[in-house]
């Protein structure tokens, strides 16, 4: 177990070397950074100084080396753009998109896991094949576009909804949060929707299939037969069956959330992460995109990482390579 | 169907309840015609389309924004109406969805193909092949499809002559679009081959000395379609969409020879304005198309996924 | 319905929950696109400027004409030809209380000029900044400079005390070692003071109630606060749903959605930036094209039929809704210098076809367009209207249009890698000078040397901005006069000989002056400067 662990952190940490490696190799080709950061007039020579300064004539190999060096004690450099520690920006940003990606998971749990559940016991009905339907419908239709018809409709034609940003925002401590106040919610809401669309449907149709399973299972059988009410059947025995497969997907599901709502922070203007790594891209901000990129390796990796070690306890299947190793 | 199929693929498919399946469920079979129409009228569409959108001489920006048919100032000419170019939607959308359809078809199927191979390596092989192609996914996951895409086309725009960048875009987006897929068939193809390699079939090929390569593609492989198959086609729609995606980032197929989601990413702009009609029918193409195979995706699950069998 | 979209509003109201609400006027705006610092010398740039504009003040000031007005200088005379001197406004206070004195024009002087600062071209090297007394400076210049003054409107002053105190190291560009105290900070004059900067976020001002001219103000906002929204459907919607006051720019198509909504409007009127097209006029070889051995562009021939066959009509009642000026000059009218008596060479695709057959290009040619596609108002759309026009005289065209970060770095030096492309610039001076100077001058270091020559590129000042490489041994001649000429009329007149030859040679296709257009709801009055600069001077919100 302990070595297992060991070889993963050392793997880890590989990838995390890699990632940040193969982002500098990438900055070369999205654009000039200076020409993003002097005006019309500034003279060619004077380019050449900046980009000098900025480091960009050093090989790819010393620029990386310097960004890993300087990461490795904390500094992430001053972004481009912003002429700030990118670590501050992140952080400024980070609540704002964590807040974002729960309150969008929760949605989707709320209305995913009813959903489920009633058309995993009631395949046949009509009602399932419409939920099943129009959950497809959600998901078939690109997020920039949905978010758009949310807006069009919600915000400007009924004007009930916040079309933009995160309302006012409280500060506890070096979080902030919008929850505390009405404009938060009504900020919050649609984003978090069109961002939960497509795991609400994902999580509506594992639980409906992981529901169809178990209600075939021996162990319902039984408790079907021992007298048990069909209520207690469902959500006691076969619901909790059903949610180890589930949390363990929404967890993982999380990170792709957080680290793919760019879209939705894009077209709700939600200050989040996301939305400073699209602007920093636009702009070729090179220390925001390597920091951005290296935050969400963290994330996958951690969040990979666990999902292994649960696995490792849980499933011994899953460790056949490790005793084939041993023996 | 496939049912006088002597192959090892799959084997679901070959037992009647597929075919039964599919004939119960009347809105798999909708699904399936609308399916089939929209793809064979999309690459058909150089013989069908009333005007061709890809010849600039074809297009005058006199008839721009011209309405549906339908609408008081439509003309019959230009039946969805024309967009801010002056080119005529219908023909658009026809030869757009032929692009989306390729680049949904190729993407997908370059993923698929890589996530076998890797999957079954790592599964199979386990150790240290398995930890390094594992860290590989893990990589590759933790970079958004625009930054792949960027990447690809920087790339090969430094590397190739210039003659050739005209065809790039469309490279780029397959590119782009199979490397987010392929970890996701990896990591299900991997877990797969896990638990298939224990088995005892398999264990039994290992012990009369068959080697792993005959045992990977001849035992494994079968048994393991049934799960690549669903998320191919899952996927096939999610390609559909990212190229959209990519389109509204901005590192689309260009405007002159435009996809669905370039189409849709122009067509945006007027969503508040009159000319509704330029991102509607553009935008209903899609959902219809990749609802349908959605639908078709959700009838193969049914039908090939062992936990619902 | 509509008292609910009021509520929204309300509830939608940003920060200002606890100034005092009976007389507090908030202004809400947002912007494409943020500023990058608040230090007013890094980024020249005009919204970056004009936004700064508003806490900071220059000697002079550019009213919503244009028209040259005082600020933190009274008066200002020629003394000598060379000599400068600006009497300057006596009981300013900087934000920070120190009161404004000539110590500070010339740490200004020296802190616009030095390293680092992206508006050097503000005040030359050689001019001498002296101070006579603590209200009187004088600039000194080389040569006679008659218009030393045209680029001081976003010149502002800053406090030589407040520098020295906050450890300035002058200005900085991001990406260094560490940020700058100026970055996040700013210590103005002018009428409004920050309170809060979210980088990218949102950033708060309020009014300055210690101004020197509040009593003369004429804006009752008394706290402004500005987003960024980049997206475009984003922003109108932010407007359309009440969330903002000032929206700028709304898409063209969008305009009729505003006046549709009862509640808000679109201002708009003619922009001081042309768009026009460059041609690669410098290469023996086109990059992008299927004529080999030779460049088509380099024949005027071929120059005048592609300008022939810009239906510029099609394109400025369809593409631009009728919000453009179509140009005949590469000056648009309120540059000093431009004039009506230019008129555009006709669209006649008859006499293009001929001229290109005449050149010996009867079947056309393929050609490549680079356009950017998020900078200038619908211009990917133009390019593709373009093409689409090339192609009914056999011109081939391939239109790239890419995002600004990467068409500007593909199309200007040193890469020059285009063979036509779209740009578009506002002359900073508001003067004909600029433009003929960096856009027409010959881009090469003597008259020997090969005019865009691969080792000078980065060391090319005159004609720095020339990419298609348009030469003319003449121009150069004449522009070295417009320099030293002092004369306003002889000056003219040189100005309009070197328009009349660069048109005459068809060393750009000049498209049109883009119209700008902001939306504001209809409570809200201001005036719209056709440099784009939002000056909230002139904002008042009514009941």
């Amino acid at each position: 177990m302990a070595s297992f662990i060991l070889r993963r952190l050392i793997q880890s940490g590989i990838v995390l070397l890699a990632v940040a490696m193969i982002a500098f190799l990438m900055f070369r080709f999205i654009g000039d950074p200076v020409s993003q950061m002097v005006g019309q007039e500034t003279t060619l020579a004077e380019r050449a100084e900046l980009r000098e300064k900025l480091g960009l004539n050093d090989p790819v190999p010393v620029q990386f080396l310097r960004f890993v060096g300087r990461a490795a004690t904390g500094n992430f450099g001053i972004s481009y753009q912003m002429g700030q520690p990118v670590d501050r920006l992140l952080a400024e940003r980070l609540p704002a998109t964590l807040e974002l990606s729960v309150f969008a998971m929760i949605i989707a749990c709320l209305i995913g896991v009813p959903l489920g559940v009633y058309t995993g016991l009631h395949p046949k009905r009509w009602l399932s094949r419409l939920f099943l339907v129009v959950s497809l419908i959600g998901i078939s239709l690109p997020t920039f576009f949905t978010g758009i018809m949310l807006i069009l409709v919600f915000g400007v034609e009924l004007g009930l909804l916040s079309t933009f940003g995160r309302g006012e925002t409280t500060q506890i401590g070096w979080w902030t949060t919008g929850l505390l106040s009405v404009s938060g919610w009504k900020s919050i809401i649609m984003p978090a929707f069109t961002l939960g669309l497509f795991q609400m449907t994902f999580i509506m149709r594992l639980i409906r299939s992981e529901m169809m399973e178990v209600m075939r299972t021996d162990f319902i059988k039984f408790a079907r037969a021992r007298g048990i009410s069909e209520g207690k059947i469902n959500f006691g025995h076969a619901l909790r069956n059903t949610l180890v497969p589930v949390m363990t997907i929404v967890g993982m599901q999380l990170g792709s959330i957080i680290a793919f709502g760019i879209i939705t922070e894009s077209v709700f203007q939600w200050p989040g992460v996301g939305l400073l790594f699209l602007q920093a891209i636009s702009t070729a901000d090179i220390p925001i995109m390597s920091t951005y990129l290296l935050l969400v390796a963290v994330l996958f990796v951690a969040i990979n990482l666990t999902v292994d070690l649960l696995y490792y306890v849980i499933d011994p299947r899953l460790r056949a390579d490790n005793v084939a190793r041993g023996a | 169907m496939t049912s006088n199929s002597t192959g090892r693929f799959l084997p679901a498919l070959r037992d009647s309840d597929a075919w039964h399946k599919f004939k119960g469920s009347p809105l798999t079979i909708g699904a399936a015609i609308i399916a089939l129409l929209m793809i064979s009228s999309a690459l058909l569409s150089p013989l069908i389309a009333p005007h061709d959108p890809f010849d600039p001489r074809a297009i005058d920006l006199m008839n721009s924004l011209i309405p549906p048919a339908w609408h008081e100032d439509g003309q019959s000419s230009f039946l969805l109406g024309t967009d801010d170019q002056g080119r005529d939607l219908l023909s658009a959308i026809l030869y757009g969805t032929r692009t989306s359809i390729i680049v949904g078809f190729v993407s997908v199927g370059a993923a698929v193909l890589l996530g076998l191979v890797a999957g079954l390596l790592a599964g199979y092989l386990g150790g240290f092949i398995d930890g390094f192609i594992m860290r590989v996914v893990d990589i590759q996951m933790t970079f958004p499809s625009i930054m792949v895409a960027l990447l690809i086309d920087g790339i090969s725009r430094s590397l190739l002559p210039r003659e050739q960048h005209d065809q790039l875009a469309l490279v780029v987006i397959i590119l782009a679009l199979s490397l987010s897929i392929w970890p996701q068939v990896a990591r299900t193809v991997r877990a797969s081959t896990m638990v298939e390699k224990n088995r005892e079939y398999v264990q039994a090929a290992r012990v009369i000395g068959r080697p792993a390569g005959i045992i990977m593609v001849k035992h494994i492989l079968p048994n393991v379609m049934g799960p690549v198959l669903v998320i191919a086609t899952i996927n096939f729609g999610v390609a559909i969409l990212g190229e959209a995606t990519l389109s509204f980032l901005g590192v689309g197929i260009p405007a002159s020879e435009p996809s669905l989601g370039t189409l849709i990413r122009i067509g945006n702009n007027f969503l508040f304005s009159g000319e509704r009609w330029i991102v509607l029918y553009p935008g209903l193409t899609l959902a219809l198309l990749v609802l349908a195979i959605n639908l078709l995706g959700d009838w193969l699950r049914d039908v090939l996924d062992p936990k619902l069998r | 319905m509509k008292k609910r979209s009021v509520l929204a509003a309300l509830t939608g109201l940003l920060l200002c929950a606890s100034a005092s609400m009976s007389s507090a006027e908030t202004l809400r705006f947002a912007a494409q696109g943020d500023i990058n610092s608040l230090d007013p010398y890094v980024f020249d740039e005009t919204f970056t400027t004009g936004f700064l504009g508003n806490m900071y003040e220059g000697l002079i000031r550019r009213d919503a004409d244009l028209k040259i007005q005082p600020a933190l200088a009274e008066s200002w005379e020629m003394v000598e030809p060379t000599r400068w001197r600006f009497k300057l406004r006596q009981g300013v206070k900087f934000h920070d209380g120190s009161p404004f004195t000539a110590d500070d024009v010339l740490f200004s002087a020296g802190r616009v000029r030095a390293n680092g600062s992206d508006l050097k071209n503000r005040l030359s090297n050689d001019t001498k900044v002296v101070k006579i007394d603590d209200y009187t400076v004088d600039f000194i210049t080389k040569t006679p400079n008659p218009i030393i003054m045209y680029q001081w409107g976003n010149w502002y002053m800053m406090s030589k005390s407040w520098a020295e105190k906050n450890g300035d190291k002058g200005p900085q560009k991001g990406g260094g070692e560490s940020e700058s105290y100026s970055t996040l900070h700013e210590n103005g004059t002018g009428p409004f003071v920050l309170k809060l900067r979210e980088p990218g976020i949102r950033t708060t001002m309020e009014a300055n109630k210690d101004w020197w001219n509040a009593a003369k103000a004429e804006s009752n906002v008394t706290e402004v606060v500005f987003t960024p929204i980049p997206n475009s459907a984003t922003r109108v919607a932010a407007l359309l749903s009440g969330q903002m006051d000032v929206i700028m720019p709304v898409p063209l198509q969008d305009i009729e959605r505003l006046k549709a909504s009862g509640s808000t409007q679109a201002i708009i009127g003619p922009e001081l930036r042309t768009i026009y097209i460059v041609m690669d006029q410098f290469r023996d070889e086109l990059v992008y094209s299927n004529v080999k051995g030779k460049n088509p562009l380099k024949d005027r021939r071929v120059r005048e039929a592609l300008y022939r066959a810009i239906d510029i009509e099609a394109l400025k009642s369809k593409v631009m809704r009728n919000m453009a000026t179509p140009s005949a000059l590469m000056v648009a009218p309120g540059i000093h210098g431009s004039s009506p008596d230019f008129k555009r060479i006709p669209f006649d695709i008859q006499k293009s076809k001929a001229l290109l057959a005449e050149a010996g290009y009867p079947d056309g040619f393929e050609i490549g367009l680079d356009c950017s596609n998020d900078r200038y108002v619908n211009d990917e759309a133009i390019c593709l209207a373009i093409a689409n026009m090339f192609s009914k005289v056999n011109i081939k065209v391939k239109v790239t249009a890419q995002t600004k970060t990467k068409f500007f770095q593909k199309v200007h030096a040193p890469y020059l890698d285009f063979s036509l492309s779209m740009l578009g610039s506002t002359p900073p001076s508001y003067d004909s000078w600029g433009p003929i100077n960096s856009l027409h001058e010959c881009p090469r270091l003597t008259p020997q040397s090969a005019v865009w020559a691969e080792e000078d590129r980065m060391k090319v000042t005159a004609g720095k901005s020339n990419n298609g490489g348009y030469c003319n041994p003449e121009v150069d001649r004449l522009a070295a006069e417009i320099l030293a000429e002092t004369d306003q009329e002889k000056r003219d007149a040189l100005i309009r000989k070197v328009w009349t030859i660069t048109t005459d040679d068809i060393a750009y296709l000049p498209i049109h002056q883009q119209w700008l257009s902001w939306g504001v709801r209809n409570n809200v009055e201001l005036k719209q400067r056709a440099d784009d600069v939002f000056d909230w001077r002139y904002v008042n919100i009514k009941k």
